[in-house]
C-alpha cells in the first residue's frame, strides 16, 4: 500500500509544483493520474521513488517513509519502485536481455552486474518475463533494433524483473500509435492484475485512462481536485482539471520539465560523490 | 486578424545598423590583414624570395631520384614510430578516462574542486604541442623512444579527455534516470547508463587519436626522441636529399595505411 501525505515540491526558482497531495493506493489498484501539462503529474510520480526530491510531507511505502531515507537505503528501497518511463528510456545500446536484467541491478553486487554475470534464478526470470511481454525470440536485440511498442514492452519487463511492490508510469503510450497504445495499456492492466501490484499511470489520454483505470486523480496546478470512478469523469470536471483554454499552464509544463531534469542532474552529480 | 489592409513588400534581414555595422567589420578586417602584412614583410629579404623558385627546382633535382637501397634500413626506426604512436595513445586514452569523467558536468564528485582541476589538466596537455612535450622529455628522462611514448601520451590526455568529457555531458539523461530507478549502485549506473552510450565515442576518438599520433611521432626523432624522425635528421644534416625523398615517401605511406584504418575501424562503429 503507497500512502502519500501531504507531499509537496518547490522547485528552486520558487515555483510550486505539487502541494499539498494527500493519497492512498491499496494493493492492486491502478491509478490514472490525469492533468494538463505543468499540473505536477512528472514531479508527483518522481518524488515517490526520489528521482525528484520532494520538499515537504511523507512517502509511505508499507511502512517506511521514502522522503526521509539517506542514500544506501534510498537505494535499496528504489528496488520495490519500479517504473516505466514515456519514451521507454531503455539503455539504447545494450541487448534487450541487458535492460532486462538491469532491472535486477539493485540485488547484484557490482562484478557480477559488470560481468554480466546474473544468477540463474534471475535470468530465468528475465526469460519468463520476456515470454509474458512476448519478445522471447528477440532476447539478443539491440534495444535500439526493435519498434516502440516493442520497446515499451522491455521497460514492462525490466520493471517487472525488480519484483517491485508498486509500478509509476510515467506517459507509457506518449510516443506510439493508438492501437499500440491500447495493446500497451491492456498488457500493463494485465500484469498488475496478475502480481495484485498498485500502479500510478501518468497519462494525456482521457479516454484511454476511462477505459483502462479503476481510479482516476485529476491534477491541476500541483493540487489534487478530483478524486473517482472513471465513470464519474464527467464534462464539468474535466473543466475543473484543464480548464477551458489553459495556456498559462502549458507553458508552465515546459518550465516544470526543464526543472525537473535540471534537480535530476544535480542528484546525479550528489550521487556521484 | 489585425486590421492592416496593405502589406508591405520590402522585408530586410538586418536592420540598418546592422548593415552599418557589419560593412565595419568587414573593413576593419581588411585595414588589419594590410596592417599585418606591411608589418610582417619588414625583415623580408625579397632577393631570396624572388630566388625561391629556382631554389625549390635545385632542391627537388637534387631529391630525385629517391633512394629506394635506403629502404631496408628504414623498417626499424618506422617500427619504432608505429610503436611511439600505439604504446603512446593507449597510454594516454588510460589517462585520459578518469579526467573525463572528473571534468564532465553530470559526472564529476565535485563541480567546486574536481571539475577545474581536470579542466586544468586537458588544458595544459592540449596547450603544448607533442614537440615541445619531447622536447621537455627527452631534457629529463634522456633520448630515446621513452620520451616519444610519453610526450605523446602527454598530448594525448587532453585531446581524448576534452572529447571524451563531452560525449559524456551528451548522454541521454533519461536512460541514466531509468537506471537510477531500479535501484542500482553509482557504478553501476555508470557502467550501465553512461558507459554504454560513450562506448562509440570512446572508440572513434582513440582511433582518431592513433591516427594523428601517427604523423606527430615521425617527427619526435628530430629532437631525438626516437623513430623515423631520427633518420630524416640524420640525413638532413648531410644534406643526403635522397635519402630524404625516401623518409618522405614513406611517412606518407604510413600516414595514408592509418588514415585508412582508422577511417574502417570508425565506420565499423557507427
Amino acid at each position: 500500500m503507497l500512502k502519500l501525505e501531504g507531499l509537496s515540491k518547490t522547485y528552486k526558482t520558487g515555483d510550486a509544483a505539487l502541494s499539498d497531495v494527500t493519497l492512498t493506493i491499496p494493493k492492486g489498484q491502478i491509478v490514472g493520474l490525469i492533468g494538463p501539462s505543468g499540473a505536477g503529474k512528472s514531479t508527483l510520480i518522481r518524488c515517490i521513488n526520489r528521482l525528484v526530491e520532494p520538499t515537504a510531507g511523507k512517502v509511505l511505502l508499507g511502512d517506511i517513509n521514502l522522503a526521509r531515507l539517506g542514500k544506501t537505503e534510498l537505494r535499496r528501497q528504489r528496488r520495490r519502485i519500479g517504473m516505466i518511463f514515456q519514451e521507454y528510456a531503455l539503455v539504447e545500446r545494450l541487448t534487450v536481455m541487458e535492460n532486462v536484467l538491469s532491472g535486477r541491478l539493485g540485488y547484484v553486487p557490482f562484478w557480477r552486474s559488470f560481468l554480466r554475470r546474473y544468477p540463474g534464478r534471475d535470468v530465468q526470470q528475465a526469460y519468463r518475463l520476456l515470454d509474458r511481454v512476448g519478445l522471447m525470440h528477440q532476447a539478443d536485440k539491440r534495444a535500439d533494433a526493435l519498434s516502440g511498442g516493442q520497446r515499451q514492452r522491455v521497460g514492462i519487463a525490466r520493471a517487472l524483473a525488480q519484483e517491485p511492490e508498486l509500478l509509476l508510469v510515467d506517459e507509457p503510450t506518449a510516443s506510439l500509435d493508438p492501437k499500440t497504445s491500447r495493446q500497451i495499456m491492456r498488457l500493463l492492466t494485465e500484469v498488475c492484475a496478475e502480481r495484485d501490484l498498485p500502479a500510478i499511470v501518468n497519462i494525456h489520454d482521457v479516454p484511454l485512462a476511462q477505459q483502462f483505470m479503476q481510479r482516476i486523480i485529476g491534477l491541476r496546478a500541483g493540487s489534487v481536485v478530483f478524486d473517482g470512478a472513471p465513470s464519474e469523469l464527467t464534462e464539468s470536471v474535466l473543466t475543473t482539471i484543464y480548464g477551458a483554454e489553459d495556456w498559462h499552464a502549458m507553458r508552465r509544463g515546459d518550465e516544470e520539465q526543464s526543472e525537473a531534469e535540471a534537480d535530476a542532474r544535480d542528484r546525479m552529480a550528489a550521487l556521484a560523490e | 486578424m489585425t486590421e492592416i489592409t496593405h502589406y508591405r513588400q520590402t522585408w530586410t534581414h538586418r536592420t540598418p545598423r546592422a548593415r552599418l555595422l557589419l560593412w565595419t567589420g568587414w573593413a576593419a578586417l581588411v585595414a588589419l590583414f594590410l596592417w599585418c602584412w606591411q608589418v610582417m614583410t619588414e625583415n623580408t629579404i625579397w632577393a631570396f624570395v624572388w630566388d625561391a623558385p629556382r631554389q625549390a627546382a635545385d632542391i627537388g633535382s637534387r631529391m630525385m631520384p629517391p633512394r629506394l637501397s635506403y629502404l631496408p634500413e628504414l623498417m626499424v626506426p618506422l617500427w619504432d614510430t608505429l610503436n611511439i604512436a600505439t604504446l603512446g595513445t593507449i597510454a594516454g586514452v588510460i589517462m585520459a578516462v578518469p579526467v573525463a569523467f572528473l571534468a564532465a558536468r553530470n559526472t564529476t564528485p565535485s563541480t567546486r574542486l574536481l571539475r577545474p582541476i581536470a579542466l586544468f589538466i586537458i588544458v595544459a596537455s592540449r596547450s603544448i604541442n607533442s614537440l615541445i612535450w619531447a622536447l621537455l622529455l627527452v631534457a629529463i628522462i634522456g633520448p630515446g623512444l621513452l620520451a616519444g611514448i610519453v610526450a605523446i601520451a602527454l598530448r594525448s590526455i587532453g585531446f581524448v579527455g576534452k572529447l571524451l568529457y563531452e560525449a559524456i555531458e551528451e548522454t541521454d539523461a533519461r536512460q541514466i534516470e531509468a537506471i537510477e530507478a531500479t535501484g542500482a549502485s553509482a557504478t553501476q549506473v555508470l557502467s550501465y547508463g553512461i558507459v554504454p552510450q560513450i562506448m562509440p565515442a570512446f572508440w572513434g576518438i582513440s582511433v582518431f587519436r592513433w591516427d594523428i599520433n601517427i604523423r606527430e611521432s615521425t617527427i619526435l626523432g628530430l629532437v631525438g626522441a626516437g623513430g623515423i624522425g631520427l633518420k630524416l635528421q640524420a640525413s638532413l644534416n648531410v644534406l643526403a636529399w635522397p635519402q630524404v625523398t625516401v623518409i618522405l615517401l614513406l611517412i606518407l605511406g604510413t600516414v595514408v595505411v592509418s588514415e585508412w584504418v582508422s577511417a574502417s575501424v570508425r565506420k565499423a562503429i557507427i
